[in-house]
């Protein structure tokens, strides 16, 4: 029943990096380019049908290269990836900003892109005048726009300033102003960059707010965003970018999973480089922890330091499958000396029965003295933690409970006394 | 009255189809391969835009200036009084008849709002680049925007040339009834110009640099301080290739009946006016991809 939307055929998106070829800056760059055209497209051809096929001549950039996905109505697209991995590229060219170099995409329906709140905003104009000009900018027409205008203004909440001109508003009113206009949009598919990043925490939650309302009402959202957390919970499915390539698409945890492990921190031979030449040697047994929901959790690791060393001390951060910390400790901070001076180390800290839900998590740890810093080492451990009935009461913990399960002291009394009353 | 409203609700009736029928709204995004003109729906679809875009110009060119719309009179007033002293008293060039100050208004009102509304069409996308970046929407409208919000100014200038006219009490002939037609052919004379400088000034700020200079030398090239009456016969059709020249010389004719409607001037014109228009909007539209990218 649902067709696809939005459909791209191996999108391809290059860029010039020696510009000054193709794009001469001045009329005598014109001429000489002029002059030099017959040679430069001779090497042009013969280029193209020498390296086509492995894409690329030195100074070309693939941006994008042979994108291919489908979206279907409805769906919730989160587009993840590194800085420079075409996550950009491919919303502007969805959004018809620019041209592909090759392929094709094929959009369904009204499609309003948001790649900037605030696009088209003049200073001079007042804040009424910004409303209009904004939002027939962003696809409305005049009509939409004085239909939706006082709940534009309610949203804001800038009305007793709406004849002042703009400049005179301070940026957060600007920015409140801009969103208000972009969250009253009622396009068919939506597209997102990372408009998020602006702004202080309340109103980053107001707009997670108004993307949940927005993509539970089956309207088609691709968003892009560097907030995996985010991403975590709006999203349905998400498309990881990898240098303008696919590298992975599928459901949303899968792919969140899939990008984290790409940019995980092999420790080969389980050694830790730090500063130019103390190399620490970090290694435990046990590297992959599974565990069951409230069994009892720690992790062992023996450590090497060049030169002996008195009071070691280490720390651990447990994060969750989008990357956001959970739980951390530190024996730093809980003064907990050792006897001895050696240069190696056996290490055991028992976490007790951390009540972690079910899911993935991975820890970074962290190794020094009570002075200095001796060693990082990102996602050093994988904690696995079963999703089976941990309490045999026929339920799962639910993932949506968030990272901890807390075991509460619960008392229900009956009030005999209120029920006699009615 | 919306198309886009229109456009939703046959995508509504879309959806009822058996499926497999496409809805109405379709964007199709590849590389453009050959010469296209423009996507008149697509612009008619940004009608609303395009309307706040001019408004926007109007509303913000004099804001937060004392004398405000005063500058549309400012500017041609005191080039009409210039040239007057200048031209019309110490060289003595011939007017045709008319006092000088009507003499050169007549052509001033045409050539102001056309120089002026090259210049603000040209600054219009460099300008706004930043929009260019963010957002997609037709880019053309943005020089035209331009252009038809210069026709402000013009109307007030136009005000200040009637009254020139009761103080001389110089009324105009039944060759006023072509003003309309004189308008039109100034507007895509302007549009026509500002759609190829614009396009080559987002690639090449070398044309910013030029555009005081090649205002000016238009100025000598179309008959603004003179009458094409002082061009010999047999290049007045050569002439008459700058469009301005048959808009300029049938404002004269139009507004002070000193000579009858320059017929010949105006074909010739007519006729280089839409050849720029025509292919300034094909240059536009093959440079109009690189936009964002150099903007």
């Amino acid at each position: 029943m649902s067709h696809p939307v939005i459909s791209v055929e191996n999108l391809s998106k290059a860029y010039r990096l020696g510009h000054k070829e193709e794009v001469p800056d001045t009329i005598t760059g014109a001429a000489k380019n002029i002059l030099m055209a017959p040679w430069r497209n001779f090497r042009h051809l013969r280029s193209h049908s020498i390296t086509d096929a492995e894409g690329g001549e030195d100074d070309t950039l693939w941006a994008l290269k042979d994108v291919s996905f489908e979206i279907n109505q409805g769906d919730v697209v989160g587009i993840i990836g590194r800085n420079g991995a075409g996550k950009s590229t491919l919303l502007k060219v969805l959004s018809r900003i620019t041209e592909p170099t090759s392929g094709r995409a094929v959009i369904r329906g009204r499609v309003s892109s948001l790649l900037e709140v605030g696009t088209g905003f003049h200073p001079e104009l007042s804040g009424r005048d910004n409303i209009y000009m904004n939002g027939t900018i962003l696809g409305m027409t005049k009509r939409e726009i004085d239909r939706k205008f006082d709940e534009i203004v309610d949203f804001s909440g800038v009305e007793k300033f709406l004849d002042t001109p703009t400049k005179r508003y301070s940026s957060g009113m600007q920015v409140r102003l801009a969103f208000a206009v972009a969250a009253h949009l009622e396009p068919e598919i939506l597209i997102v960059d990372e408009v998020l990043a602006v702004g202080d925490f309340d109103f980053q939650e107001k707009c997670l707010r108004k993307m949940q309302d927005v993509s539970s009402s089956g309207r088609t959202v691709i968003f892009v965003s560097h907030n995996l957390a985010a991403i975590g919970t709006l999203c349905s499915r998400a498309i990881v970018l990898s240098k303008g390539a696919i590298q992975a698409s599928g459901t949303v945890s899968d792919s969140i999973e899939e990008y984290l492990s790409g940019s995980r921190t092999k420790i080969s031979g389980h050694s830790v480089r730090c500063g130019e030449k103390q190399v620490f040697v970090v290694s435990s047994e046990e590297r992959e922890i599974h565990r069951k929901c409230e069994e009892a959790l720690s992790f062992k690791l023996q450590f090497q330091t060049p030169d002996p060393i008195e009071n070691p001390s280490c720390g651990f951060i447990i994060y969750d499958k989008s990357n956001a910390p959970v739980v951390g400790g530190s024996s730093k901070f809980q003064r907990q000396s050792s006897g001895g001076c050696s240069n190696t180390w056996k290490l055991t800290c028992d976490l007790g029965h951390l009540p972690l839900s079910p899911g993935n998590y991975t820890v970074s740890i962290w190794l020094g003295t009570l002075n200095h810093d001796l060693a990082k080492a990102a996602n050093f451990f994988d904690i696995t933690i079963d999703d089976t009935d941990p309490f045999n009461c026929g339920f799962a913990v639910p993932k949506s409970w968030g990272n901890l399960f807390w075991r509460g002291n619960w008392h229900f009394e009956a009030d005999s006394i209120a029920a006699a009353q009615k | 009255m919306s198309t886009i409203a229109d456009t939703t609700e046959s995508v509504a009736a879309g959806a009822s189809r058996p499926a497999g029928s496409e809805p109405e709204h379709v964007t199709i995004i590849e590389a453009r391969k050959g010469l296209q003109l423009f996507d008149w729906k697509e612009l008619v679809a940004y009608r609303d835009l395009f309307r706040f875009l001019i408004w926007r110009q109007i509303k913000v060119r004099y804001a937060q200036s004392a004398i405000g719309i005063g500058w549309a009179v400012i500017q041609p007033l005191f080039s009409m009084v210039l040239f007057t002293i200048v031209f019309g008293r110490l060289a003595k060039i011939d007017s045709d008849g008319v006092p000088y100050a009507l003499f050169s208004l007549a052509a001033l009102l045409p050539w102001t709002y056309f120089s002026n509304a090259i210049s603000d069409g040209v600054a219009s996308l460099v300008s706004e680049a930043n929009m260019l970046r963010k957002i997609y929407f037709p880019r053309l409208l943005l020089p035209l925007s331009a252009v038809v919000a210069k026709l402000v100014d013009f109307g007030i200038a136009a005000v200040m040339m009637v009254l020139l006219m009761i103080y001389y009490q110089h009324l105009p002939g039944p060759e006023i009834l072509i003003l309309p037609l004189l308008i039109v052919l100034m507007v895509v004379t302007a549009s026509g110009v500002s759609v190829w400088l614009t396009a080559l000034a987002v690639q090449y700020r070398d044309v910013k640099h030029a555009m005081t200079f090649l205002i000016q030398l238009g100025m000598y090239a179309s008959p603004v301080v003179y009458p094409t009456s002082l061009i010999p016969e047999k290049f007045q059709l050569l002439y008459a290739l700058n469009p301005m020249v048959g808009v300029i010389e049938g404002y004269r004719s139009a507004l002070l009946g000193s000579q009858p409607i320059p017929w010949s001037l105006l074909a010739v014109g007519t006729a280089s006016a839409s050849v720029l228009m025509l292919t300034g909007l094909a240059f536009f539209r093959s440079k109009e991809k690189v936009f964002a990218d150099v903007a």
